[in-house]
């Protein structure tokens, strides 16, 4: 388990300070795929980094195991970071090393024989599907199959937390999600914790258990995948779930409001009986629903009459109703 | 065609001598050079602001030293630094002496290179093997000098082209080489075509180092292939 408690972080340069975390607090348990997800420069990537404390958070805890992190010896917080493996948008592979001594790389340093190392290596390549790439190097693999090595290097030392630094932000979305399929078996299979950092509601949408909608430094939002997907409370939350269409503003006319889809109406015809109830003609401009276990979430986006009468007609029977909405500008 | 001189120089065989000498002062010289220089760039690059243990007053003491005998002329720095040579090997004089000397003019000039091949190695590379464990020392020996070795090969390949000219400045205060043979049967004789050929020489030698350098660098890239 990892308890994050009261955790801030602020760079101090030459031009002030930076305060990149805020009193995060956040329990991401065993077994778990864990997303955190936030527009860049949220302080996501602080975040992910204060857990192997590759960042020393400036304040507060990051307990693991039961063990808190910013208390431990050198020697012993490098022991630990084998057990919290790390992934990266780049891949950072070893650039002169070719995929076997890349998987075999964290073995070697923690002074695993080389036959031993070697075959444990082999296993993993064979695990992400790559083993007969095990002589090539780096530069001669695909994006994709660059992010299958940092997997297998990763999964090396059998570690307990594997973190995903934009793990696949770099790939095309076929890669993407053969990359998270294969995160998921290695969660299901091997038992590993998995800790996503993302700025990709698909990605959260697609492994996700949990879900911390991270915004200006700090946790804005936390909960299910489900719960914050079909509830989400919090602007930023929203404004992740329910893309900002930028097709539809360009359209002239009367009042933008957003029907908000929780899943609680999906059986109703809602815009039908909003038109014929209130006689008034809306201007369906966009439209983005998903079905979730079962149920229609999303949004849409519909202009009112320019008819003021009309308009104010349908936001009282909105209000009314029990659909959720709110005004575009 | 070649002056009387010529043949003399060449049937007493000092060209030749001359050729080998250089190439043996360049290759020992080179060698401590990096005994010395390699040690320090990797100090300089560790211990930078962005470096795996930012220590500033190391940084700062070491950047100083290397900059301070980099911006002294080689030629000066020689004739200044005579007594150095004579505390370490008990005589200024000879290819042993001048050897010191290529050396102290050397090596602040490797650890720069050293630093910058360095710092060419991606820092997503470094951080990933932090995020595994690795100490520094285990940075240093597994990530950063074997990432960086294709530009150390070639850094190495500068370095010596410097370190052979060098070894010919070092002439004026008795080193030996094609340095010696231009200076002494070339140009204080007035043997134009002797001052010739060992430039031709000089330059040939230039050309093998540089082929080759680049030869072994790039076999060694995995990078490109």
């Amino acid at each position: 388990m990892i308890e994050l408690k009261k955790l801030s972080k602020v760079f101090e340069s030459a031009s002030g300070s930076v305060e990149a975390l805020r009193d995060v607090d956040l329990t991401i348990n065993d077994g778990e795929i864990f997303g955190i997800i936030g527009l860049s420069g949220a302080g996501k990537s602080t975040l992910v980094r204060c857990i192997n404390l590759l960042e020393r958070p400036s304040s507060g805890q990051v307990i693991i195991d039961g063990r808190d992190m910013t208390s431990l010896s050198r020697p012993e917080l490098l022991k630990m970071r084998r057990s919290i493996s790390m992934i990266f948008q780049g891949f950072n592979l070893l650039e002169q090393r070719n995929v076997l001594k890349n998987v075999c790389f964290p073995l070697e340093i923690s002074g695993v024989k080389k036959q031993e190392a070697e075959k444990k290596a082999l296993g993993l390549l064979k695990l992400v599907g790559l083993e007969e790439k095990a002589d090539k190097y780096p530069s001669q693999l695909s994006g994709g199959q660059k992010q299958r090595v940092a997997i297998a290097r990763a999964l090396a030392t059998d570690p307990k937390y594997l973190l995903c630094d934009e793990a696949t932000s770099a790939l095309d979305p076929n890669t993407t999600r053969s990359i998270l399929e294969l995160l998921r078996t290695i969660n299901q299979t091997m038992g590993v914790t998995i800790i996503v950092i993302t700025h990709e509601m698909k990605v959260i949408d697609q492994i996700c258990d949990s879900v911390a909608v991270i915004d200006h430094s700090s946790i804005a939002e936390e909960g299910k995948v489900s719960d914050v997907f079909t509830n989400p409370r919090s602007d930023i939350a929203r404004e992740l779930i329910l893309p900002k269409d930028r097709a539809a503003l360009d359209t002239a006319g009367g009042r933008r409001i957003r029907l908000i889809f929780n899943g609680l109406y999906s059986r109703e015809p809602i815009i039908s009986q909003m038109v014929l109830e209130c006689q008034a003609p809306v201007n369906i401009l966009f439209a983005d629903t998903k079905e979730y276990e079962g149920s229609i979430y999303g949004h849409m986006i519909v202009e009112l009459p320019s008819d003021e009468r009309q308009a104010d007609k349908i936001i009282a029977w909105l209000n009314n109703s029990k659909v959720v909405w709110k005004e575009e500008n | 065609m070649f002056s009387d001189m010529f043949y003399k120089v060449w049937e007493n065989g000092l060209i030749q001598m001359g050729v080998v000498e250089t190439i043996y002062m360049t290759v020992i010289a080179t060698f401590f050079s990096y005994l010395f220089g390699l040690p320090m760039g990797v100090i300089l690059n560790v211990t930078d602001q962005s470096g795996i243990r930012p220590t500033p007053w190391v940084n700062r003491v070491l950047g100083f030293v290397v900059n301070f005998f980099r911006s002294i002329p080689f030629i000066i720095l020689m004739v200044a630094m005579l007594p150095v040579a004579r505390f370490i090997l008990g005589t200024s004089l000879g290819n042993g002496a001048v050897i010191v000397m290529l050396v102290i003019g050397a090596s602040p000039y490797v650890a720069r290179m050293v630093e910058s091949s360095l710092k060419e190695v991606n820092a997503g590379v470094i951080e990933a093997a932090q995020s595994m464990g690795c100490t520094n020392f285990q940075i240093v020996s597994k990530v950063l000098l074997p990432e960086a070795k294709p530009s150390l090969i070639n850094g190495a390949v500068i370095s010596m082209v410097t370190v052979l000219g060098y070894s010919a400045m070092a002439a004026t205060i008795g080193g030996t080489g094609l340095g010696q043979v231009a200076i002494i049967y070339g140009h204080q004789r007035s043997n134009d075509d002797i001052t010739w050929i060992c430039v031709l020489l000089t330059v040939a030698i230039v050309q093998i180092i540089q082929i080759v350098g680049t030869y072994i660098a790039r076999h060694t890239d995995k990078r490109i292939k």
